[in-house]
């Protein structure tokens, strides 16, 4: 690590916030020794809580984050948000909107609010996210917000580098709801009905908690336990602990009105909840164990195919390799494999 | 040997500041600098010279793009830059005006670190020009 880095990292740890903000970018812009940055700092990680918000343009996620961080504050809480918006595709600009409903928190450098261009980088958004978040939490915040629109596969790994994801639906979205069976209902360990003052947002609550109660078979009646974890085991906690089944969590579904602060105390009180139900359970620690998991899989992938570009460059590029096979010299499967077995040879030779 | 390959963004802030509740131009101006390839975050309006530092200073913006059209300019705007010099944030980030802002007073500005004063009718090439060759190395 050089010198820059290692001042970056000592200030960063001292809480400074324009190194911690410089991190950010060098982990945003992949510049060189971002790495040896991460690092460095991730002994001083695994403190905060991180929390994920995602759901449609327009659901409310930013004033509901910027009211969480509020009350958080209200608390004596640090708070650290991320808050990730599409790039464009075509210009590769963006303009990275969620700052504007920042309000409650003006001012107040406790509160680290930073903004992220989607980039369009293939499965380095998480990579890119995850480290910012490490960033943050190496820093010293309580708690961490990412805030995403829930469309796509590269949102959904997003939130899935949080502990506990809450997903917003805003009210009058029946075939929404619909959609959100495929891939996000899975995420979701809470739902937030935001804009709960609205027309049709008793038919949402409803929809969820029939959607919730079919796909889970939960044995609770939906919303009849409040706090979503299974009563009968927690109750037996102490007493004749160890006979039930482990406790399962029941997506819960909480409602809001965030541009009033509605409702925020009980989706406090769920997210803590859940937090707890997390902790006494160690599925916080599997999660942490999965979260590991998939980052050491996603920097090999991204490291070994950055090993193979450049051997394919070796080998005269990408265009000679296609001529190859447009002349019918050759197939894309014998091109695979003769740039794959040298290095497979290589690993045998090793061992 | 890695996967990341270096991608720069420049990354700016649009910041509208005091009691003037006119931003069109900000919108558009935000526009054009992301069809011109840039990250733009938009600080909303009526915000404070401190709320400007802070998202300055957290968003690590490359360029900081402050519109004005209230005629508060020399009021707001050094406090703008003391907070950002309060940050060290002052000597890496590229501050430019715009709105309604006399040629006189653009002396002082520029004395004050505002690096370019952009008025009514400039053609948005040139500030996005402006930009892409004055952005500070870091």
């Amino acid at each position: 690590m050089n010198a820059t880095a290692t001042s970056l990292v000592e200030d960063l740890l001292e809480g400074d916030h324009r190194a911690l903000a410089r991190v950010i970018t060098k982990i945003e812009n992949r510049e060189p020794g971002y790495r040896e940055i991460i690092s460095a700092l991730y002994d001083h990680t695994g403190n905060a809580d991180i929390i994920g918000l995602t759901g449609s343009p327009g659901a409310g996620k930013s004033t509901l984050v910027d009211k969480l961080a509020s009350h958080y504050r209200d608390q004596g809480l640090t708070v650290g948000i991320i808050a990730v918006d599409p790039t464009s595709p075509y210009s590769g600009g963006a303009v990275l909107g969620d700052r504007i409903r920042m309000t409650s928190n003006s001012g107040d450098m406790d509160v680290f609010f930073r903004s992220m261009g989607a980039r369009g980088n293939l499965g380095g958004l998480s990579t890119a996210t995850g480290d910012a978040v490490k960033a943050l939490d190496a820093f010293g915040k309580d708690k961490i917000l990412i805030e995403t629109v829930g469309a796509g596969q590269n949102e959904v790994d997003v939130v899935k580098t949080a502990d506990t994801v809450a997903v917003l639906v805003p009210p009058g979205s029946g075939d929404a709801i619909q959609t959100l069976k495929a891939g996000i209902l899975e995420i979701g360990d809470l739902f937030v009905v935001n804009k709960a003052d609205l027309e049709g947002a008793d038919r949402t609550v409803q929809e969820l908690r029939e959607m919730i109660q079919m796909s889970g078979d939960y044995s609770a009646p939906a919303g009849g336990g409040h706090h979503g974890i299974d009563q009968s085991a927690l109750d037996s906690d102490g007493e004749d602990a160890d006979e039930d089944e482990p406790a399962e969590w029941t997506p819960q579904i909480v409602e809001t009105v965030a541009t009033d602060s509605e409702g925020i105390d009980e989706l406090l009180e769920t997210l803590q909840a859940h937090r707890e139900f997390l902790r006494e359970t160690g599925e916080l620690e599997a999660k942490v164990r999965d979260r590991n998991a998939a980052e050491i899989r996603n920097l090999l992938r991204n490291d070994v195919s950055s090993l193979l570009e450049d051997e394919i460059e070796r080998q005269g590029g990408i265009d000679e390799l296609v001529d190859a096979v447009m002349a019918r010299e050759t197939d894309p499967y014998t091109i695979a494999d003769e740039i794959i077995t040298p290095i497979e040879d290589c690993l045998e030779d090793d061992r | 040997m890695s996967a990341d390959q270096k991608q720069d963004t420049i990354r700016c802030l649009v910041a509208k500041v005091g009691l003037d509740g006119h931003d069109r131009g900000a919108h558009v101006i935000a526009r054009a600098f992301r069809d011109a390839g840039f990250e733009v975050i938009y600080s909303g309006l009526h915000k404070s010279p401190e709320e400007i530092v802070q998202a300055t200073v957290q968003e690590d913006v490359d360029v900081l793009g402050i519109s004005i059209l209230s005629g508060a300019h020399n009021a707001l705007i050094p406090k703008i830059i003391d907070g950002l010099k309060e940050y060290g944030a002052d000597e890496d980030t590229l501050v430019i005006a715009g709105g309604i802002i006399p040629d006189e007073d653009k002396d002082q500005l520029k004395a004050e670190g505002v690096a370019e004063v952009f008025g009514p009718g400039t053609e948005m090439e040139k500030t996005i020009e402006f930009v892409r060759e004055n952005v500070k190395d870091r």
